[in-house]
């Protein structure tokens, strides 16, 4: 990896900023803004963390564009695979037998 | 073709690359194909978890008020303070300091065991003692939720289950890996493997980063 850090430090405020994000998941769970947009706020959290383990604690960024790529690719076949199943799920209705 | 191979390859250089970035670029191209595999296989289990909870959002719900929201924060900041030291022996490995190497896979191991002892002394024995581990011995007495509830605990025995185990399978290779760095094996042009075994360890982290909220904050 070519972005070589002179020190830890930087590494240190990824670390305290994804502990204030452990805690800020923690808090909002608390606040009931609605079921769904509760699961929106914790995902998106969760999507941030990872995001920013991602690109600095394994080097995406400063990284190759192959390496890149295989990043979100990665994760972007995962979008395709989600949004077959639910879309699958949430579309389902009884069958009723016998025609009327 | 006088010379000897030795003299043309500098150490550290498999003879199948030209230069020592091509031999980089191939390692982490490899290692990132490896995580891809990886996204896709965990997001199996998480697509499972989705199809189910839309099925049975009660049951999910009353289940996952059995789990322990401190522990569960407590554990993310463990592994997130593992996926520190393990950048930072990493950074120890790029700058050429072994004792930083061994100093940080060894911290990555220990917070790694607290992990997996927090989760196996408090939440796998209190689940297993209160029957709620799947199978034959499932009791459910709570108000609500019903026996579905037994899909929600399987998931988080799967889930949390194999995350353990890929954690198991990390601390394993740490193991070997520290003597091997005590001997100077990875030089800060060549530690392609610590480089590569970091990935793995985080990828880990960010398994457990979506775990926590799905399985312990979705009720609370």
């Amino acid at each position: 990896m070519s972005d070589h850090d002179s020190s830890l430090m930087p590494y240190v405020f990824v670390l305290l900023s994804l502990f204030a994000l452990t805690g800020l998941t923690v808090g909002v769970a608390y606040v009931h803004l609605g079921p769904v947009a509760n699961q929106i706020v914790a995902f998106a959290i969760a999507a941030t963390k990872a995001s920013i383990v991602i690109l600095f604690f394994m080097h995406v960024k400063g990284s190759s564009s192959l390496i890149k790529l295989s990043a979100v690719g990665g994760f972007f076949w995962l979008l395709i695979f989600f949004i077959f199943i639910v879309s699958d799920v949430l579309t389902r209705t009884t069958l009723v037998p016998g025609w009327h | 073709m006088s010379h000897s191979t030795a003299d043309a390859h500098p150490a550290g250089l498999a003879h199948h690359f030209e230069s020592q970035e091509q031999q980089n670029s191939s390692a982490f191209f490899g290692m990132w194909l490896f995580m891809v595999q990886e996204v896709l296989f965990f997001g199996g289990l998480f697509v499972t978890y989705v199809y189910y909870k839309l099925q049975y959002p009660e049951a999910y719900k009353a289940g996952s008020l059995e789990l322990d929201v401190p522990l569960g924060a407590l554990n993310t900041g463990v592994l997130l303070a593992s996926s520190f030291t393990m950048v930072m022996a990493v950074w120890g490995a790029q700058k050429g300091k072994k004792e930083i190497l061994v100093l940080g896979l060894v911290l990555t191991i220990l917070f790694g065991g607290l992990f997996l002892g927090i989760k196996w002394e408090y939440e796998y024995t209190k689940k297993w003692e209160h029957n709620l581990f799947p199978g034959p011995n499932y009791e459910w007495h709570g108000e609500t939720g019903g026996p579905q509830t037994e899909i929600f605990f399987s998931l988080y025995f799967a889930m949390t289950g194999m995350h353990a185990l890929h954690m198991i399978v990390g601390i394993g290779i740490m193991l070997v890996m520290i003597p091997l760095a005590w001997r100077g094996t990875w030089t800060p042009e060549n530690h392609n493997f610590v480089e590569g075994f970091g990935l793995y360890w985080h990828f880990v982290d960010i398994v457990w980063i979506f775990l926590f909220p799905y399985l312990y904050l979705i009720a609370v």
